[in-house]
């Protein structure tokens, strides 16, 4: 039967193929090219990952698959050959960008999700609009039946209450939601192909338990190809039958997950799993408090209400707990990890001790209470208690220099001026590995781990005795949290530092603190050694959490449990 | 619920406008004597002179000789059953005087109103989404000098044009023939002869700014993610804009309502003056300047409503237009 042979022909051969694609940035100083020849293939019912850290072209692959490469880039060599279950091959780089053609394909044959379900839904129209928007530019029906294939797009990827759902709006729903409803209204005109660009990255490790669950069983159930962009190898090792490594616009290699792991070609490859598999352990250069180190902080009883007020009279209506009833101590020398999903009230719990926030209870810093502190006396323990800020973007004033923001500590306490405190800037800047010529510089002339460098030497310029780092790595890419922890870590022994470090990252936890605190709704649930907890945890939810951290090993997969803590009042 | 808020509102208008009619008040009193003294002086002009006697008997028929609360007292509680009072120097109801000139006024704004609009939303969504293009350029070099030439020069300038090249009769809303007529088709056609103008002077600012708010939001928007899930959705480029990034950047559009009504009555004075515009602007004008009290008072205090009310309008259109905004 050639009629058969044929269509077992036509399916074994890749979905799509991406062959020797090379993409440029026009920009003033002429073609700048961002990926040089890249070539992979997907396959139909497969899984693959494209990883590599930012920067390495992997969102720009993305878009010229579906030649929507965002001004002033351009596809200026190779192609991409599309070859959907119904119809002929489509060179999809050959059509016109703004055409017909290349517009069937989009979002009907090839869907797409982003990382970001907090933006990438219109805030201003109901999900319900969007999905039907996408139903009924590919598929001939009337309002009425997309409306029905709309509110089942939302059952199949288990949003609760569909047909309300259809008539809410995105920031309505949590992060996690807002996803199920990206990813319905990808999958809505049952496409060949998925690429997801990175579409777990901002969600809580639990949250991305469940939306990887559900992108697996959605994929057997359409038999799709996916396209999975992500920098987590421990999502990769989870969920990926093939591996695309790509390095500065390069494919450095390509792989089946497994024998990928087992072992690496590339040295990049190599790195860049060395530095996953280094944060599974406690870092060796850790140095431990001493036994005898005295109490720095002591923390009884600590809330923080927000309130909710409505009416003539202000009323209370609603009182928000983000901090309930929380206790802890540290001594000289410790780092405490504060771990928990967003909304847990771990970055408060930071504020409240730096008193940004007035709680209530007692923060007990060397024998005086910081809650009743008055201002003359909170001066002098801001220069003994730093903060380091998550976003090195945000958190650097890019209209002042290096110099300038690392001296306006030193300035503003009146500590140094002058010559020393050029002195004092150029060896801090030493300090944190950086060099003291780069202190004319303006912030935008650094790369993200630079730029923490250059926060963490603020943050140190005081001499500070406690250090309060809020996900002081989450923005950066794995290799370089790995430089910016050994940085931390090299700091405290020198100096005998405490830190509180806020982190979502079991991983980074584990490799920096002594101690971990476990924080569900504004409450800690479980506080002990770090490796204790990790090994042995005692409270369902620490239990959960820790089931849905992804193992950067492909063998491993499938063989824990997973399990969501439903708490009280969940 | 919106209606509760808008109930509410409307409630809170209340004390407001009293604590307005006050200041309203008090301000036209605080400058040095009052309309007999401008009255007096005018005449002094003309080499008449008044005596004392005349002068008293004046004051004691205009009430200017009680005390300022009880003067206060008087005017508001006739406001409360809608009357507004003489005006001392037309020797007429200020009602009849304001209502008048209110109608003329009210289409000329909304003539310009919508002028503004018609010329800024689509010039504005091109300079953006065609950013750093000639077209772009071009809007935002007229932009600017829009935004930087006074109005009653441009007023001058076209007016010039108006009647050296084109022989057009610029002044007023009408023709001299039509001024006092009774209400007409004809009329009507030669009020919108004349209306062009004044809507392109007034206009032409208020357009160039629009321009450059429309223009900063869309960019602001265009970058969004949310745009490219529209794009990756097969959504053609036009409509994906005009759905999507437009709709969040009009914004902006509806807050200009609220600035709108109060406008009508202070806005543009000066090119009024200069077009000889039929308008409430120079009226009030005039009144502020003799101290007519009570004319100058009603248009105080209608101007604080309807800045009150422009601002209630907006509000309410922006919680229809952007379900993010919440009204309690």
């Amino acid at each position: 039967m050639p009629q058969t042979l044929m269509a077992t022909e036509a399916s074994s051969r890749p979905i799509l193929s991406v062959e020797n694609l090379n993409v440029g940035f026009n920009t003033r100083k002429g073609m700048f090219d961002v990926l040089h020849g890249v070539s992979f293939e997907l396959n139909r019912g497969r899984t693959t990952a494209i990883v590599g850290e930012s920067g390495s072209g992997k969102s720009v692959t993305a878009r010229a698959i579906l030649n929507m490469v965002p001004r002033p880039g351009q596809i200026n060599g190779g192609r991409v050959l599309f070859r959907p279950s119904k119809g002929s091959e489509i060179e999809t780089t050959a059509l016109d960008p703004r055409g017909k053609a290349i517009r069937d394909i989009r979002g009907g044959k090839i869907g797409m999700i982003f990382q970001e379900p907090m933006s990438s839904l219109s805030p201003v129209h109901t999900i319900g609009n969007q999905i039907i928007e996408a139903v009924r530019l590919h598929r001939d029906c009337t309002k009425q039946e997309a409306r029905e294939i709309a509110r089942q797009m939302l059952e199949q990827v288990e949003i609760p209450k569909p047909e309300k759902a259809l008539d809410q709006y995105a920031f309505e729903f949590s992060g996690g939601m807002r996803q199920r409803a990206m990813i319905a209204m990808a999958l809505s005109c049952h496409p060949d192909v998925l690429i997801a660009d990175e579409p777990t990255t901002a969600l809580d490790v639990t949250t991305q338990a469940e939306i990887l669950d559900l992108m697996r069983k959605l994929q057997v159930e359409l038999n799709m190809a996916i396209m999975f962009i992500t920098h987590d190898m421990g999502v990769v090792a989870e969920l990926a039958d093939d591996v695309v490594v790509m390095e500065k616009g390069h494919v450095v290699e390509t792989g089946q997950t497994g024998p990928l792991f087992a072992e690496q070609q590339h040295p990049y490859t190599k790195r860049l799993l060395g530095a996953v598999k280094r944060l599974e352990e406690p870092a060796a250069a850790k140095v431990r408090p001493a036994a005898d180190a005295r109490e720095i902080l002591r923390v009884d009883d600590l809330r923080l209400h927000f309130e909710k007020r409505e009416g003539f009279f202000q009323r209370v209506t609603d009182v928000n707990k983000a901090v309930d009833g929380v206790s802890f101590s540290l001594k000289e020398g410790e780092a405490l990890g504060i771990v928990g999903e967003s909304g847990s009230g771990k970055t408060t719990v930071g504020r409240c001790i730096a008193r940004v926030y007035d709680p209530e209870g007692t923060v007990d810093y060397r024998g005086s209470n910081l809650v009743t502190a008055g201002k003359a006396e909170l001066q002098s323990y801001r220069q003994q208690i730093r903060m380091i800020f998550q976003d090195p973007f945000a958190s650097l004033n890019p209209r002042m220099t290096v110099k300038q923001l690392i001296a306006e500590p030193l300035v503003v306490n009146g500590v140094a001026s002058g010559s020393e405190l050029e002195d004092r800037v150029a060896t801090l800047l030493r300090e944190v590995g950086l060099q003291p010529e780069m202190m004319e510089r303006y912030p935008h002339a650094f790369s993200g781990g630079q730029r923490q460098r250059i926060v963490v030497a603020r943050a140190i310029a005081l001499e500070p005795k406690l250090v309060i780092a809020d996900e002081p790595t989450s923005a950066l890419d794995v290799s370089i949290r790995t430089q910016v922890l050994d940085l931390l870590l090299r700091l405290q022994a020198e100096m005998g530092l405490s830190f509180i470090f806020i982190s979502h990252d079991m991983a980074v936890i584990r490799y920096f603190c002594d101690r971990v605190a476990v924080m569900y709704r504004g409450k800690i649930v479980e506080i002990g050694e770090t490796e204790e907890i990790i090994q042995n945890p005692q409270h369902p939810y620490t239990q959960a959490l820790l089931s849905s951290v992804p193992i950067a090993d492909p063998a491993l997969r499938g063989t824990r449990q997973r399990h969501r803590y439903l708490g009280e009042g969940a | 619920m919106i209606w509760r808020y808008i109930l509410k509102r409307i409630l809170w208008m209340v004390p407001f406008l009293f604590g307005v009619s006050i200041v309203a008040f008090l301000l036209i009193q605080a400058p040095p004597g009052d309309y007999l003294t401008t009255y007096i002086a005018k005449l002094g002009e003309s080499n008449e002179v008044l005596d004392q006697a005349s002068i008293e008997n004046l004051r004691a028929r205009f009430g200017l000789d009680q005390p300022l609360y009880v003067q206060y007292f008087k005017w508001v509680s006739r406001l409360l059953v809608g009357d507004f009072g003489m005006s001392f120097e037309w020797r007429q109801p200020v009602s009849d005087l304001v209502w008048g000139r209110m109608g003329l006024t009210l289409c000329l704004s909304m003539a310009t109103l919508l002028f503004t609009w018609a010329v800024a939303f689509p010039i504005g969504v091109y300079s953006a989404v065609r950013k750093y293009s000639i077209g772009d350029y071009l809007a935002t070099t007229i932009g600017f000098i829009g935004l930087a030439t006074p109005n009653f020069l441009l007023a001058l300038i076209l007016m010039y044009i108006g009647v050296v090249h084109f022989g057009a009769d610029v002044g007023g809303l009408f023709s001299n023939e039509y001024k006092n007529a009774p209400w007409s088709w004809a009329k009507v056609w030669d009020l919108m002869k004349h209306l062009w103008l004044p809507v392109v002077v007034l206009g032409t600012s208020a357009t160039a700014s629009l321009i450059r708010i429309m223009r900063a939001n869309l960019l602001d928007e265009l970058n969004k993610p949310y745009v490219d899930t529209a794009r990756a959705k097969g959504l053609s480029e036009f409509w994906l804009i005009m759905k999507y990034p437009v709709r969040v950047a009009l914004n902006p559009f509806v807050s200009t309502i609220g600035w709108v009504l109060p406008n009508l009555v202070s806005g543009a004075v000066v090119t009024a003056i200069v077009l000889s515009l039929p308008t409430a602007g120079p009226l009030m004008l005039q009144a502020l300047l003799a101290q007519d009290m009570y004319l100058a008072g009603a248009f105080v205090l209608m101007l604080s409503s309807l800045t009150v009310i422009g601002m209630l309008l907006s509000d309410i259109l922006l919680v229809l237009l952007d379900p993010r905004v919440k009204y309690d």
